[in-house]
């Protein structure tokens, strides 16, 4: 069983293992079975579409944190030209979980800001499995900060299983270092796109989540829990989590019929694990139209700002009935 | 039933199926630290906080505005909402059974109350957490009640308090109750644009997308004697890095030693010192905008109650 691929993957895991064997055969023996290695490789993609035209919202949340699933990091190589990272909140330590830098995108200056995960279990360390703590929230605060006072525009990309629960970052004000990030977000001034690309956990995503504009990748999640601890409580048993990830509504395409979302960006087919470049190239496409639009609408700020506190406001459902 | 049990006036028996700790009906309560076994109305008179051992026993939203409103010109903002199913959200239970179960028990529609009123004569919007209530969880309800506190007290230019006790953001809401975190921290920088003084009163417990959010920014941070108050639960931290939390960890005295909160305030002085603090914060806005305070409706009833109590706060 290959580790990289999820269990539901396994059966185009094997034919491509299949496939990878032939061809070595071929190399070897000098025969010639392009043909069939051709019809191979057909079958293998649609069986990737048959499989992939109807994931569960679990296979989804799985999706969303696959180890092959590209990275803040891999986006910022891929979509991004001069990347300039910035270290450190200035008062406590750099935290390798959130990083942040300026670039351009197309030529247009911005900021980025994204978590973190590892790739190797060195990196993931590194990393923190990229659950932020305190330091890494108001990293990310001073240079949002940053941007506001050189009208940079802010792109976040959220990936992150959670804030990081520990007892230095309790020691360290956790809570207030998100409070503090929502509470400043939603008044900078200057535009701000956010994007889910991957786990979008709760408020340790949020901290980093508060603009303009919500974008989610096909195969990502935003959830107020994970589906484990949600169904850890309320079914009283993690391995509940498949009907947990069904009851929250998760997936983007869950999220976009729930109202929160601007788009949802196509992944290739497969998953981006299977292509970096497309997803990069769909996700800079989406990025940089959104961009477009509020650089426009920022020309008057006031009117950006007003309409951005409008959308934060009608976050909500309940019934309203006259009081007796 | 034993022997010794028949023996006590059934007034004052207790069934054995009740839970030990809290009997909210009878004639006696027990204390959850020091088991002493208090008077009911002699604990109402101390506030509910333990007079042997000052162990601030957690209260219905409504009973924490009745203790630190002033009796007169009280009144609900937000009454009429209620909770909706927005996911059709179904555990092992229903979201809309757990709701009617709720309300029926705490006899309030959501987990937060939110009223105008004065405190010692001079106005004022308040709004408590009901614990009882699913957890004090927040939801859409418990969000738009904040935020309309909030516009009602940049509306009267009168200072916004809100009592919390709280598990966090609900999970049968998802993304709607982690979007309150949002709504509220957005509300709350139209009062500090406005120069509103906002504080938040933290009780026992504040935790997760309430702590990360409205509980934290006050203008100042005040919390209960003993009060569990963090991000995290202490069960998770424990799972996730597997050693022993430091004693006191994530009480009210933790957080002030490592700088989270201003001060702890006992709630028996609770009327007393943040009717104090408010006035000091007021004096130099009223001066400078006296008329900013002027526009409370009905301000003359308002205002009548304390007026001996504290005649500096008088707006």
């Amino acid at each position: 069983m290959d580790l990289k691929f999820l269990d539901f993957e396994q059966p185009i895991a094997e034919l491509q293992a299949k496939i990878e064997e032939l061809r070595k055969v071929e190399l070897d023996n000098n025969f010639d079975i392009s043909e069939t290695l051709k019809q191979l490789e057909q079958k293998c993609e649609s069986l990737t579409e048959s499989i992939f035209a109807d994931l569960s919202d679990w296979q989804i949340s799985q999706l969303s944190r696959h180890p092959g699933r590209p990275y803040t990091l891999d986006y910022i190589e891929l979509i991004f030209t001069e990347f300039h990272e910035l270290h450190g909140d200035r008062s406590y330590a750099d935290d390798p979980a959130i990083v942040c830098g300026m670039a351009r995108l197309l030529g247009q200056p911005v900021v980025v800001i994204g978590h973190q995960k590892g790739r190797d279990t060195k990196e993931k360390i590194y990393r923190n499995f990229g659950m932020p703590r305190p330091e890494g929230y108001r990293k990310a605060l001073r240079v949002m900060k940053l941007a506001e006072r050189f009208k940079l525009p802010i792109i976040c990309l959220i990936d992150t299983p959670g804030a990081y629960p520990g007892i230095g970052a309790e020691e360290r004000g956790q809570s207030e270092a998100i409070a503090r990030n929502l509470f400043e977000m939603s008044k900078l001034r200057t535009p701000v796109i956010c994007t889910v690309i991957g786990e979008g956990g709760s408020g340790g995503a949020l901290a980093i989540g508060v603009g303009d504009r919500l974008l989610m990748l096909e195969y990502s999640t935003y959830a107020v829990i994970s589906p484990e601890g949600c169904a850890s409580i309320l079914w009283k048993s993690a391995d509940k989590a498949q009907l947990a990830a069904e009851a929250m509504g998760i997936t983007s395409d869950r999220v976009r019929e729930q109202g929160f979302l601007d788009e949802v960006i196509r992944e290739p087919v497969g998953g981006g694990h299977r292509n970096f470049e497309k997803i990069a190239a769909n996700l800079q496409d989406a990025l940089v139209r959104h961009l477009n639009d509020l650089q426009q609408q920022a020309e008057n700020m006031d009117l950006l700002l007003e309409r951005r506190y409008q959308r934060i406001m009608r976050f909500g459902s309940y019934i309203e009935e006259p009081v007796k | 039933m034993s022997w010794f049990e028949k023996l006590v006036p059934s007034a004052i028996r207790t069934e054995s199926s009740q839970k030990k700790t809290t009997v909210p009906e009878g004639l006696w309560n027990k204390c959850p630290r020091c088991d002493a076994i208090l008077f009911n109305a002699e604990l109402e008179k101390n506030l509910s906080v333990c007079p042997k051992c000052d162990h601030h026993l957690r209260i219905s939203a409504r009973k924490r505005l009745n203790m630190f409103l002033d009796e007169d010109g009280r009144q609900e903002i937000g009454a009429g909402l209620k909770p909706s199913d927005p996911l059709k959200f179904k555990d092992s239970k229903r979201y809309k059974d757990r709701i009617s179960q709720a309300q029926k028990q705490s006899n309030e529609n959501d987990a937060l109350v939110v009223m105008k009123g004065t405190l010692k004569g001079a106005g004022i919007v308040a709004a408590a957490f009901d614990f009882g209530f699913m957890g004090g969880s927040m939801g859409s309800v418990v969000g738009e009640r904040f935020v309309r506190g909030v516009n009602e007290s940049l509306r009267l230019g009168v200072p916004f308090i809100v009592f919390t006790a709280s598990g966090g953001a609900r999970m049968q809401e998802s993304l709607f109750s982690l979007f309150q975190m949002t709504k509220t921290s957005a509300a709350l920088t139209k009062l500090a644009e406005a120069g509103i003084p906002y504080i938040s009163f933290m009780t026992d417990p504040t935790m997760g997308g309430v702590s990360a959010s409205l509980a934290m920014l006050g203008d100042i941070n005040v919390a209960e004697p003993d009060a569990l108050i963090g991000f995290a639960g202490p069960r998770v931290i424990e799972q996730t890095v597997r050693e022993k939390l430091p004693e006191g960890f994530q009480r009210s005295e933790f957080l002030q030693e490592h700088g989270a909160i201003d001060m702890i305030v006992d709630r028996r002085e609770m009327r007393d010192k943040i009717a104090s603090i408010l006035a000091i914060m007021c004096a130099g806005r009223s001066s400078n905008n006296a008329d900013v305070v002027e526009v409370i409706p009905n301000s003359e009833s308002l205002i009548n109650q304390g007026e001996s109590d504290n005649p500096q706060h008088q707006e």
